[in-house]
C-alpha cells in the first residue's frame, strides 16, 4: 500500500477526488432510491425540489412491484439461472484452466490472451443461430435455454483468470503432493484447488454478474412473461409504450442492485487478488 | 525404525497407469468440456451466422438457405446507416475507453492507499457493475429525462439553466434529445457502468508494482505527477491493455444500452452496429442482413485484437 | 531398504539430450550424492527416479523391479524439494499427515507417526503453525518430517540446503547426515555444491552434460579424478591444471613442496616446477598463494597451499621452485580429457 499524501493540500485533494468519484458512482443510485417512494403527482412535477418528498413518501409502488407485477417471477428466474450458470461455468472452467496451466505444455501456459479471441465473436452475431439451435432443442421460451447458453459468456474469461491463478502456484507443490501419494488429479483436488479459492470467488462474481446483465439472449430466446429474466422482463413489463412505471422500475432495480453491490463490494479485495494472479502470469 | 506403512504398495506390484496418470490424456480430458462448450455454442453458431449472412433468410422464412453471395453485404454498404453506425460504434467505444483509462487510473491510485472508510468506497464503487445493463440504462434514462431530470433542476438552481442562466433561457439540457449530447450521454453511461471492472483490473496491476520503485522515486525527489507519469503509467501499460481490451469488447458488442436509452436516436446519431444488426434482423425481419451487419464488427475487432496481442506478447518477453 | 539401479537411462527433449545413458547403482542405506553444474542433467535424473518425468530410454529399477511407467505415488520414494514445497493452506501438522492420508494409513496411527517424525526433527512445538510463519531452517525440518513419516524406501533430496543462510547450513548438514545414518534409508542427494557432496556422500557421482563422469567415494574422486572435468570441479581450491605438449598435468595445491635453494636436484620420484607467486591470502590455519607457472611464452595460473609457518616466509613477486611427488601428478589426455593410462609424467622442461 502506498501512503496517503503527506501534505495538507495533497490530502485534501485526495479526499476531494474520492468524494467526486463516489458521487459520480452514486448519483444514479441515489436518484433510484428516491424515486421509489415518490407519489406520481410528486414525480411528474418539474417545479418542486426533486430531492424532497411533496407530499409524503409512499410504499405503494413497492407493493405493486411485489404483488401485481411479475417481478418476483423474474427475480426467481434470474436467481435459478444464475446459480446454474455459475455452477456450470466453474465445473467447466476450473479443470480447463488447470489443464492449461499444468498438463498441456508450453502452448497451454501461453494461451491466456488467446482465450480472449472467443470474445471477438459478438453476441449480436450469434443470437440468431443460437435461437434456432435452442428452438431445435425444444428449449425456446424456457429458462433452460439461457442456462444452456449463458456459460459461454463467462467461460473464456474465467478460464483466463484461473489460468493465471494456477500458474502463480508453484508446480513443485503439485509434484510434492504426487510424491506424497496422489495421482495428478488428486494433487489438483487437494493442493491446487484450495489455493485457487480467491480466483474462484472472483469467477463466481463475474459469471453471475455477466449472465444477469445479458440482454440480447434473454430478449430473443424468451418471449413469454413467465420465463423472463430480470434483465429483459423488467423493462418489457414495466414500460408500456411511452408509459414508464418509474417507481416500480427503480424498485426492481434497487432490489436487484443493492444486495449485489454489497456482496460484490465485500468481495472486492478477493476480486483484485484474482486479477493480480491472472495478470502476473 | 517404524514398521512399513500398511498402505505402502506391495513389492511385487506390476506397473499400472490409470488414466489419471497419463498427464496429457488427463489434460485433454479436463479441457474437453470447455472446448466442447465453446465449439458447440460459439463455434458452430458462428459458422451458421456466416452462412446466414450469405443467404436470404428472413424471420418469416428462417431456414431458407439460398446462397445469395455478397448481395446482403452490398446492400448494407449502400445504406447510409452503415457508415453512421460504424462511425458511432467507433466513437462510443473509443470515447468510453479514453475516459475510462483516465478515471480508472485515478480511482486505482486512490484505492491503492489505505484510508478510513475504504471498505465503504469499495462497496459503493461496485454499484454500476451490480446493476444489470438494461436496468442501469433505465436508471440513467430517468436521470436524464428531458422534463424531470434532477440534474437540470440543480443547474436551474445554480442559474446555469433557466432565464438569465449561463446556458439559458432553456430550462433543460436535452441530454438524450440533442444529437451531440446524446452521444456523450451514451458514453457517460458506458463509462459509469465499466468503471468498477476497469478499476479492479488496473488496481490489480497497480498493487503489483514493487514498492521500491516508488520509494526510489521519492528519494530521487519526484513529486506526485512525475511519479504518476514516469513510473505508475509505464508500469501499468500491459495491465491497461487488458483492461481496455476487455471493457472495449464488452462495450462494442453491447446493444442493450442504446436500445433502452436512445433507441439509436435522435435520428441515427447514436445508432451503433450491434443495435442496427438487431433492428435489421429481428424488427426488420431480415435475418440474413442482420447477420451480415454483425459480421462487419468482426474484422475490426480482429485487427484490433491482433495489434493488442502482439503488444501484450512482446511486453511479456521484455 | 531399496536399491536403486539405472541402466542406460536417457531423457531427450527433441534433439537435446538432458540425460544420455546413465548407469548407476546404489547400495542399501548409502547416501549417494549426485553432483554437477546446472545443465548437467542431475535434476532430470532425479525427477525420473522420483517418477515426475518419463525416461526416453533405458530402465530404472527400485529394489529390483522396473518402475518406468509407474507413477510417483506408487514408488514409495520421498522427496524434499529445494523450495520445500510445504502446502501453504495447511498447518504443519496437516502437512506432515498429508502423505499418511493419501496412502490411506488408518486414522488411529496418524498422531503417533506425526509425533514421532516431529520428535526426530525437533519440531513438535511447530505443529500448529502455518508454513508462512516458519523460518528457512524450520521449513526444511518440516519438509524432512513429511518425508520421514512415510517410512519410504528411498529419499531424494533436491539441493535442500541451498535456501539456507551460510550459518545454518553447517549445522543443517550435520543434522542431515545424522538423520540419514540413524534411519539407514538410501538417499539420493542432488547438489551443485561439491563441498556438500563430498561432505555428505558415502559415494559421489559427478555429472556433466547428461553423463556420469565418475562415481566413487569422495577420497577416490579427490585423489584419482577420472577426467579433467572431475579434477577441476572437485576440491577447494580446484586442482591445478598445467598444460604440456601431449597431456595436461593435474596437481593439488597442497602437494607442492617448497624447495630450498640449497637442496639437491631431486630424486626420480619427484618432479620440479618453477612458479612465480603473485598474491598471498592469509586464511588463519593456512595460506593460499596465487601464482603463475611460466613456460616459454605461456603462463598458467597456479594455486599453492602453504602451512601456517611456511606461508609467512614467502614473498610475493618471487619465483620459487617446488617439488611434487610423482604419485600426486595426474596426467590427462589433452584430446579426450580422460586420465592417461601411463601415469608417469615427464620432466617439466619438456
Amino acid at each position: 500500500m502506498t501512503a496517503l499524501p503527506s501534505r495538507f493540500w495533497g490530502r485534501l485533494g485526495f479526499y476531494i477526488l474520492l468524494l467526486l468519484l463516489s458521487l459520480f458512482v452514486l448519483v444514479p443510485g441515489i436518484w433510484m432510491v428516491l424515486t421509489i417512494f415518490k407519489r406520481s403527482s410528486d414525480l411528474y412535477n418539474a417545479q418542486v425540489d426533486p430531492f424532497l418528498y411533496h407530499p409524503s413518501p409512499t410504499l405503494k409502488h413497492l407493493v405493486y412491484l411485489f404483488t401485481q407485477s411479475p417481478f418476483l417471477t423474474f427475480a426467481l428466474n434470474s436467481l435459478i439461472i444464475g446459480v446454474c450458470v455459475v455452477a456450470i461455468t466453474l465445473l467447466v472452467a476450473v479443470p480447463a484452466a488447470y489443464a492449461l496451466a499444468r498438463l498441456t505444455g508450453r502452448w497451454g501456459r501461453d494461451s491466456g490472451m488467446a482465450l480472449f479471441l472467443v470474445y471477438l465473436i459478438p453476441p449480436t452475431l450469434l443470437f440468431i443461430p443460437l435461437y434456432q439451435l435452442v428452438t431445435a432443442l425444444g428449449l425456446a421460451n424456457t429458462i433452460w435455454s439461457l442456462v444452456l447458453v449463458y456459460p459461454t459468456i463467462a467461460i473464456p474469461f474465467c478460464s483466463w483468470l484461473l489460468l493465471g491463478f494456477f500458474k502463480s502456484i508453484p508446480a513443485t507443490l503439485d509434484e510434492a503432493a504426487m510424491i506424497d501419494g496422489n495421482s495428478r488429479f488428486g494433487a489438483f483436488r487437494k493442493v491446487a484447488l484450495p489455493q485457487a479459492l480467491p480466483g474462484i470467488a472472483a469467477c463466481v462474481v463475474f459469471a453471475f454478474s455477466l449472465q444477469l446483465s445479458n440482454y440480447i439472449y434473454a430478449a430473443t430466446f424468451v418471449t413469454s412473461t413467465g420465463a423472463m429474466t430480470v434483465s429483459f422482463g423488467v423493462p418489457t413489463e414495466m414500460i408500456r409504450g411511452d408509459v414508464f412505471f418509474w417507481q416500480a422500475l427503480m424498485g426492481a432495480n434497487a432490489v436487484v442492485a443493492i444486495p449485489l453491490t454489497i456482496a460484490y463490494g465485500l468481495l472486492f479485495n478477493r476480486l483484485v487478488m484474482g486479477f493480480q494472479s491472472a495478470e502476473g502470469g | 525404525m517404524q514398521e512399513g506403512l500398511p498402505g505402502a504398495p506391495p513389492r511385487a506390484e506390476a506397473p499400472t497407469s490409470a488414466i489419471v496418470d497419463r498427464e496429457r490424456a488427463l489434460g485433454w480430458l479436463m479441457l474437453s468440456p470447455a472446448l466442447l462448450y465453446i465449439v458447440a455454442f460459439v463455434g458452430v453458431p458462428f459458422v451458421l451466422a456466416i452462412l446466414l449472412a450469405f443467404s436470404n433468410a428472413t424471420v418469416g422464412n428462417p431456414t431458407s438457405f439460398h446462397f445469395v453471395g455478397f448481395a446482403n453485404f452490398a446492400r448494407i454498404l449502400q445504406q447510409p446507416q452503415f457508415l453512421i453506425s460504424l462511425r458511432n460504434s467507433a466513437t462510443v467505444t473509443l470515447g468510453t475507453l479514453v475516459v475510462l483509462v483516465v478515471l480508472a487510473t485515478i480511482t486505482s491510485e486512490l484505492l491503492a492507499r489505505d484510508f478510513r472508510g475504504k471498505r465503504l468506497v469499495q462497496i459503493v464503487l461496485m454499484l454500476p457493475w451490480a446493476m444489470p445493463v438494461s436496468l442501469a440504462a433505465i436508471n440513467w434514462l430517468w436521470l436524464l429525462d428531458s422534463q424531470f431530470s434532477p440534474i437540470d433542476w440543480i443547474f436551474r438552481q445554480l442559474h446555469v439553466l433557466g432565464p438569465g442562466g449561463l446556458f439559458g433561457p432553456s430550462m433543460h439540457f436535452y441530454y438524450l434529445g440533442r444529437t451531440d449530447l446524446a452521444l456523450a450521454s451514451v458514453i457517460m453511461v458506458y463509462v459509469w457502468r465499466m468503471l468498477p471492472l476497469a478499476t479492479i483490473i488496473v488496481l490489480a496491476g497497480r498493487l503489483s508494482i514493487p514498492r521500491e520503485r516508488f520509494e526510489q522515486a521519492e528519494i530521487d525527489g519526484a513529486g506526485f505527477m512525475r511519479v504518476l507519469f514516469r513510473i505508475t503509467v509505464p508500469a501499468l501499460m500491459p495491465v491497461l491493455v487488458v483492461a481496455l481490451l476487455f471493457t472495449g469488447l464488452l462495450v462494442i458488442g453491447d446493444m442493450a444500452t442504446v436500445d433502452l436509452l436512445t433507441r439509436g436516436g435522435p435520428g441515427d446519431s447514436t445508432q451503433v452496429l450491434p443495435y442496427w444488426a438487431y433492428l435489421t434482423g429481428i424488427q426488420g425481419g431480415d435475418l440474413s442482413a442482420g447477420a451480415a451487419v454483425a459480421l462487419f464488427l468482426l474484422p475490426v475487432l480482429l485487427a484490433i485484437s491482433i495489434v493488442v496481442l502482439r503488444y501484450a506478447y512482446r511486453s511479456e518477453d521484455a | 531398504m531399496a536399491t536403486l539401479e539405472t541402466r542406460g537411462l536417457k531423457r531427450h527433449y527433441g534433439k537435446i539430450a538432458a540425460v544420455d545413458g546413465i548407469d548407476l547403482t546404489t547400495a542399501e542405506g548409502e547416501l549417494l550424492a549426485i553432483l554437477g553444474p546446472s545443465g548437467s542433467g542431475k535434476s532430470t535424473l532425479m525427477r525420473m527416479v522420483a517418477g515426475l518425468e518419463r525416461p526416453s530410454g533405458g530402465d530404472i529399477l527400485l529394489d529390483g523391479r522396473s518402475v518406468v511407467g509407474v507413477p510417483a505415488r506408487k514408488r514409495n520414494v520421498a522427496m524434499v524439494f529445494q523450495s520445500y514445497a510445504l502446502y501453504p493452506h495447511m498447518s504443519v501438522y496437516d502437512n506432515i499427515v498429508f502423505p499418511l492420508k493419501s496412502y490411506k494409513v488408518p486414522r488411529e496411527r496418524w498422531k503417533a507417526k506425526v509425533d514421532w517424525a516431529a520428535g526426530v526433527l525437533g519440531i513438535t512445538h511447530l505443529l500448529d503453525r502455518r508454513p508462512g510463519r516458519l523460518s528457512g531452517g524450520e521449513s526444511q525440518r518440516v519438509a524432512l518430517a513429511r518425508a520421514l513419516v512415510r517410512d519410504p524406501e528411498m529419499f531424494i533430496f533436491d539441493e535442500p540446503l541451498s535456501a539456507l543462510d551460510a550459518q545454518v547450513r553447517h549445522t543443517a548438514r550435520a543434522e542431515l547426515r545424522d538423520l540419514q545414518k540413524r534411519t539407514n534409508v538410501t538417499c539420493l542427494y542432488v547438489t551443485h555444491d561439491q563441498v556438500e557432496a563430498m561432505g555428505l556422500g558415502d559415494r559421489v557421482a559427478v555429472m556433466k552434460d547428461g553423463h556420469v563422469r565418475q562415481v566413487g567415494e569422495p577420497a577416490n574422486l579427490y585423489f584419482e579424478p577420472a577426467d579433467l572435468f572431475v579434477a577441476s570441479f572437485i576440491g577447494t581450491p580446484p586442482m591445478n591444471l598445467l598444460e604440456r605438449e601431449a597431456e595436461t598435468l593435474g596437481i593439488r595445491a597442497e602437494h607442492f613442496r617448497l624447495v630450498g635453494e640449497d637442496q639437491p636436484a631431486g630424486d626420480e620420484d619427484e618432479a620440479r616446477f618453477r612458479i612465480r607467486l603473485d598474491q598471498l591470502e592469509f586464511l588463519g590455519a593456512e595460506w593460499l598463494a596465487y601464482g603463475h607457472e611460466e613456460r616459454g611464452s605461456e603462463e598458467t595460473r597456479v594455486i599453492v597451499r602453504f602451512s601456517q609457518d611456511e606461508g609467512a616466509t614467502v614473498t610475493p613477486g618471487r619465483v620459487y621452485e617446488f617439488a611434487v611427488p610423482r604419485r600426486h601428478i595426474k596426467a590427462f589426455d589433452k584430446q579426450t580429457g580422460l586420465r592417461s593410462r601411463a601415469g608417469r609424467s615427464q620432466q617439466p622442461q619438456d
